[in-house]
């Protein structure tokens, strides 16, 4: 198994706490900011019988979270191909 | 068939599946036991993590708070199911490339110090009994609701049964019972909801149903619900904050946090192949676990409604209690369900003041098991949540115990003590290690302090204050000193506990609660089962205050930190 250089490994962690950094922002948005603190600017739109606000809060956050969860396994997956370090 | 006759045969059934699945996969050596050979599918894996996570709270006690808090019960959505993006993120590739047993094994090796190990083993039995407790409740509501006895007896019997189960298993038996329990479990959740929402909406998704017009009118399900309890003097159901926004942030935050700081969830991480599979399996597992959390706010507004309407058939017009339905009959056999008419009308009046109102308790968990009976759905639909209420509550014991049992004999018995013990004497060490936490966690369960999510809850906020903070410090930053890692877990969980016990009792016990229940002096009003995201606060800042002024950790656990960011090279979870 090939190591890397102590610059490559610098560069792999960097992207990946640029990821990290990006997906958390988003899993904050969706659930503390449209979840919380936003709830009651977004209960103004009603979509269906939902209050906006009201249906990040119980429904859409975790549709989100879901998504986060997969997408950073995909993009980590062709992270460790780029730089040679993924399990056989 | 008579109800009782079905829900003996329908649990019956389900109990000799899971029975023969742990004897045909016993255990057989400690790696089995633990980390379940280390060998697992990450789908299998996602789906077991799924039934260990969903436990007694999430199945019969969420709905049924999130019925009466309304909005505010979005905390226990959010936060139960968020924790799993921290978790894929920042702690589960890491520990699993570092491939040992157990989560304060890591701590001890990351944090060069025995004393570490020991404060995280301490922090771990404390959040696990705290969080079985939780359970206990669930299971004795669940049974005493079966056998139609009283709560404390309904306790005892689950007791016995958790113990004569999990004691057995391990990590294996346990892993592939949990597979079917998640499908018991998950079937008798939505079954009943897909009825409930068909008749109320006439769509047969929940999630859309909540937010649908009721049949035959042009009226929205939510809207007419908000109407209703407005009615009775209750908050809007769509709007009623927790106590307060900070208190919801903060609530909300100290489920996140514990969820990735609670060890039987991290341990699963350990038994998957490899490092990718230890990402992807989070999201399989919060894929599953999804399908009941998005389907909870939907049971929990279509149960109040329910309840509401049959309580108050036209506004204004109170059930006359001689009239009341079977569910009400057999709820009240478990002291769960209390009537007092305090105006002598015969009547059951139902409001939110409480020198009026004649229903007297009302105890949330019981909320998702009467459910199907309020909405009168058929027998063999009642008998199902009876079995995947069992389901949920027994697949999380046993995690938690095994979780326990290891911290005890592996962590300390091993670990410290007697270091040259034998396999088999560390098995029966395990072994008795659970039997001591289930007669532990049972006593405290006869008075619990809360409805069996809201203890559950507790249990977070110690994991997230101790755990968590330890776990991620340790893998983002090599700075992080023995010191600093100690002194931050003590302040963290320390700050939580006092200010736990302070408000309810000394391990939860009422009458050792020794600055009383005052609510208005709350920290900026945050109550006790929020305040493990204060307690996380403070252990990340005393620990990274402390290590700014003590040695720097040696080179060779900088060398570890580097080691287990990256994925390659990492093996199976391996003997030492």
């Amino acid at each position: 198994m090939p190591r890397l250089s102590a610059d490559q490994a610098r560069a792999y962690w960097r992207r990946n706490l640029n990821l990290m950094a990006k997906l958390l922002l988003i899993w904050f948005v969706v659930s503390f900011g449209c979840g919380i603190l936003f709830v009651e600017q977004l209960n103004q739109i009603q979509i269906g019988g939902y209050k906006l606000g009201f249906w990040f809060a119980q429904q859409g956050s975790i549709y989100v979270f879901v998504l986060l969860i997969f997408y950073y396994s995909r993009r980590m997956a062709a992270l460790d191909r780029e730089f040679g370090v993924e399990e056989n | 068939m008579e109800l009782k006759t079905l829900t003996y045969l329908v649990v019956g059934a389900s109990f000799a599946l899971y029975i023969g699945i742990a004897i045909w996969s016993r255990a057989g050596s400690t790696r089995d036991f633990y980390v379940a050979g280390g060998g697992v599918h990450p789908i299998a894996n996602g789906m077991a993590t799924a039934a260990d996570w969903m436990s007694a709270a999430s199945f019969i006690s969420m709905a049924g708070m999130i019925a009466f808090m309304g909005y505010g019960g979005s905390v226990f959505l959010m936060g139960w199911t968020g924790g799993f993006v921290i978790l894929a993120l920042l702690l589960a590739p890491y520990l699993r490339k570092y491939g040992k047993f157990t989560v304060p094994e890591f701590i001890g090796d990351r944090f060069y110090s025995r004393t570490a190990r020991v404060v995280a083993v301490i922090c771990l039995i404390i959040c696990s009994v705290t969080y079985v407790i939780g359970q206990m409740k669930g299971i004795g509501v669940a049974f005493s609701r079966f056998l139609e006895v009283d709560y404390g007896t309904g306790l005892l019997v689950g007791m016995c049964i958790v113990f004569f189960y999990a004691v057995l298993g391990g990590m294996k038996g346990i892993t592939y019972t949990q597979i079917a329990q998640f499908c018991v479990l998950i079937m008798a959740y939505t079954i009943p909801a897909i009825f409930i929402s068909l008749q109320l909406t006439a769509n047969p998704i929940p999630q859309l149903g909540l937010g649908s017009t009721l049949t035959g009118s042009d009226t929205y399900l939510l809207d007419k619900l908000d109407l209703i309890v407005q009615d009775l003097g209750f908050h809007e159901y769509t709007t009623d904050f927790r106590l307060s926004g900070l208190n919801m942030f903060a609530y909300t935050a100290s489920l996140m946090i514990g969820t990735a700081g609670l060890p039987h969830v991290i341990i699963r991480f350990f038994t998957v192949p490899k490092v990718r599979d230890a990402r992807s399996s989070a999201g399989w597992a919060l894929l599953f676990i999804a399908i009941l959390y998005t389907t909870a706010p939907a049971v929990a507004g279509m149960a109040r409604l329910n309840l509401m309407q049959t309580i108050e058939p036209t506004a204004g017009e109170y059930l006359v209690y001689e009239e009341r339905p079977q569910w009400f009959r057999n709820w009240e056999k478990t002291g769960l369900l209390e009537f007092e008419d305090k105006n002598g009308d015969g009547r059951i009046q139902y409001n939110a003041d409480p020198a009026v109102n004649e229903m007297v308790t009302i105890d949330n968990d019981i909320m998702v098991l009467a459910n199907p009976e309020i909405a009168q759905l058929p027998n063999w639909v009642i008998a199902l949540v009876a079995a995947g209420g069992l389901a949920a509550a027994l697949s999380t014991a046993a995690g938690l115990l095994l979780a326990i049992a290891s911290a005890i004999s592996h962590d300390l018995l091993k670990g410290m003590i007697r270091p040259n013990i034998s396999e088999r004497s560390e098995l029966r060490a395990s072994r008795l290690a659970m039997a001591a936490a289930i007669i532990g966690a049972g006593y405290l369960g006869f008075n619990p302090p809360g409805f069996a999510a809201g203890t559950v809850a507790l249990a977070f906020g110690l994991a997230a204050s101790s755990i968590f903070p330890a776990l991620m410090m340790g893998i983002f930053s090599s700075r992080v000193s023995k010191e600093g890692a100690v002194a931050g877990m003590v302040a963290g969980i320390g700050v939580t506990l006092c200010y736990v016990f302070q408000h309810m009792g000394i391990m939860f016990i009422p009458s050792t609660a020794f600055l009383g229940d005052m609510s208005p002096n709350w920290f900026l009003g945050i109550e006790p089962n929020a305040f493990g995201a204060v307690g996380a606060l403070v252990n990340f800042a005393v620990a990274l205050l402390v290590s700014r002024f003590t040695a720097p950790p040696p080179a060779s656990v900088r060398e570890l930190v580097e080691h287990i960011r990256v994925p390659a090279g990492a093996s199976a979870a391996q003997d030492h």
